[in-house]
């Protein structure tokens, strides 16, 4: 890895910080980023380990916990921001929010606000890249919750069977909601669960980008000549499951240690140590991306809102020869 | 009698209920130890332990074919779903197994189970937390369907629920789970499953709804009134079976009846509901029934609140029904 890679990913990660410190100013200030927010701080090295080794026109789809993921592929802080407000310049004209956000231009097929729901699509997306014979890999981003979901297993299946470019990578920050994954899992080794369906698998430490990296472009190389792959990044859920769950189902002793597995300081000091980057410049790197997702948060809170006759569109297609009327009840 | 909310009087009802009935258990995601998203099954972990109460992994499907299982093999499981929108996971499991145990096995294996999930919009949540699936559970014959929308029908229909011998869905208003308070009696009773309640007696026009969209109907007749114009209000309760009895000797009555839930339009729970009105009662009607509904969209997020049929819409189809 160059210093400018290493530099690189201490900015992506920062990037996502920054960002979701702000929109959970958003969705505290009122109900503009609905009512549901979940924060990916703690897990940013697994966002930008794998987004960064990701390619253009990959695709992928994330969970309800995305945010990061969908900067580190490229996204636009100042349109997240404002899909998340439920604005018409968002990616989704304000339809999917947070949860929901998709974006075809970079490859991303969809966060998901159902568990699980989005793992299979990644299958049919890599069958399209080997039927269509394109170089790509499609990724599903998801959390230990997913691990136990039916759906999961059936999508390791297909995967591993048709040889396909897909890869499967889970966020493991220790909780679904209120349940430690010790209480859901029957094992904690879902490397090897994924192993015994034929997938290539490891485990990363999601403390440690360059450890998250180093898998990754591995795992993601291994997909590319359609052995389907996983990966499992441990890290830790630093705050409650959505903006207002203040988590008393864990002790604060086992909060603060968990918080002392935070990939971004540790990398910092690894920067700093190897004198790749000053505090100073440090410093100045962070102040400028402050000032950028500020300007998000503002652009997103002054953007416009969609026409109310928005939320008939885009239900079927616009071909569709004689459009369901919907809009003729509003006036009763 | 103390005054309650809903969430409040399902914890009470559930333990109530788990006090008189060894067979009984909770199970699903996060009900035990943190009480359960909505805290709807607070306090129920520390007095009945990890066996009857039970954290579930994040399989929904595995959740509602356990219980089935467990039904047939001797317990009263009342599993939750959190949010109706995460019961599709698990839908093969309720359609096609737990709705047809008893009729595939000629009255053999039965499954006696509840399953609770929260419903309705206007809480922000997008497509995927807003849902008011109702219509499908009704069309899935072997299902029973709940949907009160008061503290009391709470504590006496998730009582008969748990009791009855089928798989009964009971869903719950989760925008009105703490916005409604009412006095709720202590002792152990039952509503009877399939019986509406006329909340309130009128003249002019009959209003029916159910669950979630019964706040947006009291806002409703609370102007009516002011505008001096007599409301028979009818709350369903139960969707399957429902009352048609009631329904037919107000609406007969009456002669005008305007049908409100914010479910999706077509196929709304509320469509069979007028289908049997026009079949059964046309002569006596005055005016045309009138649905105000939901829209057939996904839930929307930006106009999260312009989806539910408001007290507006609804006043509207009144005057016209009065009109006609
Ligand atoms: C099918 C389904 N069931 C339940 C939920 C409610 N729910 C939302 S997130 C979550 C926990 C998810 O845990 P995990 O997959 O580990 O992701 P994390 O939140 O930890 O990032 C639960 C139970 C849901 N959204 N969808
Ligand atoms: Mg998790």
């Amino acid at each position: 890895m160059t210093n400018k890679q290493r530099l690189y990913l201490l900015e992506q990660m920062l990037r996502i910080r920054s960002f979701e410190e702000r929109v959970g100013e958003l969705f505290l200030k009122g109900e503009s980023a609905g009512t549901m927010l979940h924060l990916s701080i703690g897990e940013e090295a697994a966002a930008v380990g794998v987004g960064a080794m990701m390619q253009d026109g990959d695709s992928f789809t994330t969970h309800h916990r995305g945010h990061g993921v969908f900067l580190a592929r490229g996204a636009d802080p100042k349109r997240m921001m404002a899909e998340i407000a439920g604005k018409e310049i968002g990616y989704c004209r304000g339809k999917g929010g947070s949860m929901h956000i998709a974006d075809m231009s970079l490859g991303h097929l969809g966060a998901n606000a159902i568990v699980g729901g989005g793992i299979s699509h990644i299958v049919g997306a890599a069958l399209s890249y080997k039927t269509l014979k394109k170089d790509n890999v499609s990724v599903a981003f998801f959390g230990d919750g997913a691990m136990q979901q039916g759906i999961l297993y059936e999508s390791f299946n297909l995967a591993a069977l048709w040889n396909l470019p897909a890869m499967f990578v889970c966020i493991n920050n220790q909780y679904g909601m209120g349940t430690r994954v010790d209480q859901s899992s029957s094992t904690l080794d879902f490397a090897a669960r994924a192993k015994s369906f034929g997938l290539q698998a490891d485990t990363a430490d999601g403390q440690d980008i360059e450890d998250v990296v180093n898998k990754a472009k591995k795992l993601l190389k291994q997909a590319r000549a359609g052995r389907a792959s996983f990966l499992t990044i441990n890290c830790y859920r630093f705050y409650g499951h959505a903006r207002k769950d203040k988590s008393p189902y864990r002790s604060e002793q086992e909060e603060t240690a968990g918080r002392q597995q935070d990939p971004i300081s540790f990398w910092e000091e690894n920067l700093v140590k190897a004198k790749i980057i000053s505090n100073k410049k440090l410093e100045t790197l962070k102040k400028e991306i402050d000032l950028e997702m500020d300007a998000a948060l503002s652009f997103a809170e002054n953007a416009k809102k969609p026409e109310l006759a928005t939320m008939f569109e885009d239900v079927y297609s616009p071909k569709q020869a004689k459009p369901l009327s919907n809009k003729a009840r509003l006036d009763l | 009698m103390p005054r309650q909310n809903i969430v409040k009087t399902i914890a009470k009802t559930l333990d109530q209920q788990m006090e008189i009935d060894s067979s009984i258990l909770v199970l699903g995601q996060d009900v035990g130890k943190r009480g359960g998203v909505f805290l709807a099954t607070e306090g129920l972990f520390d007095k009945y332990g990890p066996d009857r109460v039970i954290d579930t992994p994040l399989s929904e499907a595995a959740i509602i074919g356990a219980a089935v299982g467990m039904a047939a093999y001797g317990m009263r499981p009342v599993a939750e779903v959190q949010f109706a929108d995460y019961v599709f996971p698990g839908f093969d499991q309720l359609v096609s197994q737990a709705a047809k145990i008893r009729y595939r096995s000629g009255g053999q294996f039965f499954a006696p189970m509840v399953l609770r999930m929260s419903a309705g919009g206007g809480v922000k949540g997008g497509h995927h937390h807003s849902q008011n699936p109702e219509s499908l559970f009704v069309h899935t014959p072997g299902l029973k369907v709940l949907y009160p929308s008061t503290p009391k029908d709470t504590k006496g229909l998730l009582t008969a629920a748990i009791r009855d011998d089928d798989p009964v869905i009971f869903m719950e208003p989760k925008r009105m789970y703490r916005s409604v308070k009412e006095e709720v009696p202590e002792e152990d009773f039952e509503i009877e499953i399939g019986k509406a309640k006329i909340v309130q007696a009128g003249d002019d026009v009959v209003l029916i709804s159910y669950g979630s969209s019964m706040d947006k109907v009291l806002e409703a007749t609370k102007i009516l009134r002011e505008q001096a114009i007599s409301v028979e209000l009818i709350d369903l309760r139960s969707l399957m079976p429902w009352d048609k009895e009631a329904v037919l000797k107000s609406v007969a009555r009456v002669g005008r009846v305007v049908l409100v839930s914010e479910a999706p339009r077509t196929l709304n729970f509320v469509s069979e509901v007028s289908a049997c009105i026009s079949e059964e009662i046309l002569d006596s009607l005055l005016a045309p029934p009138i649905r105000v509904t939901g829209f057939d969209t996904p839930y929307p997020y930006a106009y999260d609140k312009e989806y539910l049929p408001s007290p507006n819409r609804i006043l509207k189809a009144v005057q016209k029904v009065l009109d006609y």
